[in-house]
């Protein structure tokens, strides 16, 4: 039994907020992010879970948006904050809370956590622990894809902090002259840690990075799922055509503390409050109704579905066997073929 | 099966040729391995061979070139990296040590990452301090990195031909010094095990164990030893991650004398881990004298020819260590 969001449906060129089912999808992906990782601060606030963790609160269209321009057999590489990211290509919900709450059911069998999970089924490449640690694996991946005549794409997530990485400029800079097929995502939310966008770079935007390697850079409001959703998909078209790389900046803004150590010592109470006004799912839930697309009893039902995943999600995964330290010298190495 | 005799570099340039005539998707990327050959001449004409797809120029980006390997290798490529000398793995640590070594498990094991890093490594060229180290014992510290230093051509070749097929990433420390060496090499892609110890000679009096160029060098103080009286085994470690202390032990109760020589600093290198696992075994009881090191100082190594030389193992302190090591009662 599996457990995830509907795929992601979009027509190309039309905003996700224009038809029903496009809208429904979104909705429900950005539900399912939303709902996911309050059940996870919850739990971790209860001391039901261990370790630690990053939430995407507030960057929910960035990652549903940004995944509904995305085919099934595409690939995606993703952050410490990445449970959008897993949620918007098709991770099984039940799999992503058996592995945070460190369960051999996990996606990483409870060897990774929350900053690892994988899932090559649905093309994830995976989380990283490691800032700017994906962006030269998504070049790697999206230059197989060109060695081996495929027209995949492979969409890079990161966040403002990591392209003040090397790691982000080389693999850019890889990607734009061998012309991969990558969109360099970059969700700026102002933040890397507690250093902001303007103390740590001394361009105005993430965007004009991308004139140092020769690609489009675009800027684009994040917290609008429809936004995102047009700006990606064509990056995506222009990667998938052979026409290179684009660097993409969302704009958003997480509501939540950096991970659990934080104290919001470096911002203020009307910054965070300015941005909860701009809240993704609202906002897209109020377009749609106004538009005449769905109904308030529509949206409703779409959380309430919702939020019947996620519960189901807790309960199968609080259930599972715990991860088991027998395998683990034996799974170091892959095994060599005789 | 015929062996010629070739040198060493043309040993690991006919592997990768032969492992990309038989797979498509093996590929190799780095700092001008195209039109000009290889800082050391390795990949040579391969580029005439193989075109600019698959015999990939990079800019000077070292953490670029391991990352884009390590992306190519989780969906199905694979990729050879060369670095143009090992002590630029520091630029490229994070992918190394980070992302491919822990890919497989961390991940849950669905992924893996097939790729081989080729760098040269070692002293004797009068390149100084940040061209010349032996960081093996960096990569042999990390589950997840299997570690090989091909000690002859045919091994370089044989090693690296197991390296290209194995499913995990592979590090493929050669050693400079020996490009330029010759010795027979078979026609056939025949490879060397990954995980075994190799018996370079059979000796009854003590066993130098060695890695990398000091396999030469032991080989060459064993002849010297032979004509004063003294007959040593010399085991060439080969695999240094998996390691297979198998022969070693036989060796070291066979001869009950152990000389253990590596080129890196002797603090914290790989041989004080040799040593450790010959303490903790049943192989102590067999010895008639205690595990010698003989390591390279613990210093950068430095330019001058007569510094650099006084630095590493050179074959007459090899000679020495062992009549000393026959000294002990
Ligand atoms: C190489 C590296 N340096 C530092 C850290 C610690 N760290 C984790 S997340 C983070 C902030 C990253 O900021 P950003 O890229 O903007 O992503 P965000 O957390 O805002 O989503 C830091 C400093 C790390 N994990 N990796
Ligand atoms: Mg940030």
């Amino acid at each position: 039994m599996t457990n995830t969001i509907d795929p992601l449906l979009a027509h190309p060129g039309q905003e996700l907020s224009a038809n029903a089912e496009t809208a429904r999808t979104t909705l429900q992906g950005m539900w399912a992010v939303r709902l996911f990782e309050e059940a996870v601060d919850s739990l971790f606030a209860r001391g039901l879970m261990h370790g630690t963790m990053h939430l995407s609160i507030g960057q929910e269209a960035s990652a549903i948006g940004a995944s509904a321009a995305l085919r099934a057999t595409d690939f995606i590489t993703s952050t410490h904050r990445g449970h959008g990211h897993c949620i918007g290509k098709g991770a099984d919900l039940t799999r992503m809370m058996a592995e945070l709450l460190a369960k051999q059911t996990g996606y990483c069998r409870g060897r990774g956590g929350s900053m690892h999970i994988a899932d090559a089924a649905t093309g994830n490449l995976g989380a990283n622990g490691i800032v700017a640690g994906g962006i030269p694996i998504a070049a790697g991946a999206a230059l197989a894809q060109k060695m081996q005549g495929k027209d995949n794409v492979v969409m890079c997530f990161f966040g403002d902090g990591a392209t003040n990485e090397g790691a982000f400029h080389e693999a850019v800079n890889l990607a734009a002259i061998w012309q991969l097929p990558v969109v360099f995502v970059c969700e700026n939310n102002k933040y890397g840690m507690s250093f902001s966008t303007e103390k740590s770079m001394h361009v105005e935007h993430v965007a004009d990075r991308a004139a140092a390697y020769g690609i489009p850079g675009v800027r684009v409001e994040g917290n609008d799922a429809d936004a995102m959703y047009l700006v990606c998909q064509e990056a995506v078209d222009r990667a998938r055509s052979g026409n290179g790389p684009t660097l993409v900046e969302s704009v958003t803004y997480r509501w939540k503390g950096h991970s659990k150590s934080d104290k919001n010592l470096y911002r203020t109470k009307e910054e965070i409050e300015e941005w909860r006004a701009k809240d993704p799912i609202v906002q897209f839930e109020n377009k749609v109704i106004e538009r005449g697309v769905l109904t308030r009893e529509d949206v409703d039902a779409i959380a309430a579905i919702t939020r019947d995943k996620i519960r189901v999600a807790i309960q199968e995964a609080t259930t599972a066997p715990d991860s088991d330290p027998a395998e683990l010298l034996s799974s170091v190495f892959r095994a060599v073929q005789a | 099966m015929s062996n010629r005799i070739i040198t060493y570099s043309e040993a690991i340039r006919e592997a990768i040729g032969q492992a990309m005539e038989a797979d498509p998707s093996v590929f190799m990327l780095g700092e001008d391995i195209g039109i000009y050959g290889g800082a050391f001449g390795v990949s040579g004409d391969l580029y005439h061979r193989f075109g600019a797809e698959r015999i990939r120029d990079t800019p000077i980006s070292e953490l670029g070139i391991v990352g884009a390997a390590v992306g190519a290798a989780l969906v199905g490529m694979k990729p050879i990296v060369e670095i143009q000398f090992s002590d630029f793995t520091a630029q490229a640590m994070d992918q190394i040590v980070n992302q491919a070594a822990k890919i497989h498990f961390m991940l849950g094991g669905e992924l893996s990452v097939p790729m081989v890093l080729r760098a040269p490594l070692g002293s004797g060229t009068g390149a100084a301090a940040q061209h010349s180290q032996s960081l093996e014992a960096w990569f042999a510290h990390v589950p997840g990195l299997k570690v090989v230093m091909p000690a002859t051509a045919q091994d370089a070749k044989g090693l690296l031909l197991s390296a290209i097929d194995d499913p995990n990433p592979v590090i493929v420390l050669e050693h400079k010094l020996l490009y330029k060496t010759s010795g027979p090499v078979t026609e056939d892609a025949v490879r060397t095990p990954i995980g075994v110890s190799h018996v370079a000679k059979h000796g009854k009096d003590a066993v130098v164990v060695a890695t990398g160029v000091m396999v030469s060098r032991a080989l060459e103080a064993a002849a010297i030893l032979a004509e004063k009286g003294i007959d040593i085994a010399v085991i060439d470690v080969r695999t240094l991650s998996p390691l297979d202390m198998g022969p070693i032990e036989d060796a070291a109760r066979a001869t009950g004398r152990v000389l253990l020589v590596q080129e890196a600093p002797k603090h914290v290198g790989f041989m004080a881990e040799v040593s450790a696992r010959l303490a903790e075994g049943r192989s102590l009881y067999y010895l008639d004298a205690p595990i010698k090191r003989l390591a390279g100082l613990d210093v950068p190594i430095p330019y001058a020819p007569q510094l650099e030389r006084s630095v590493v193992p050179q074959i007459d302190n090899i000679v020495s260590a062992v009549e000393d090591l026959m000294r002990e009662p």
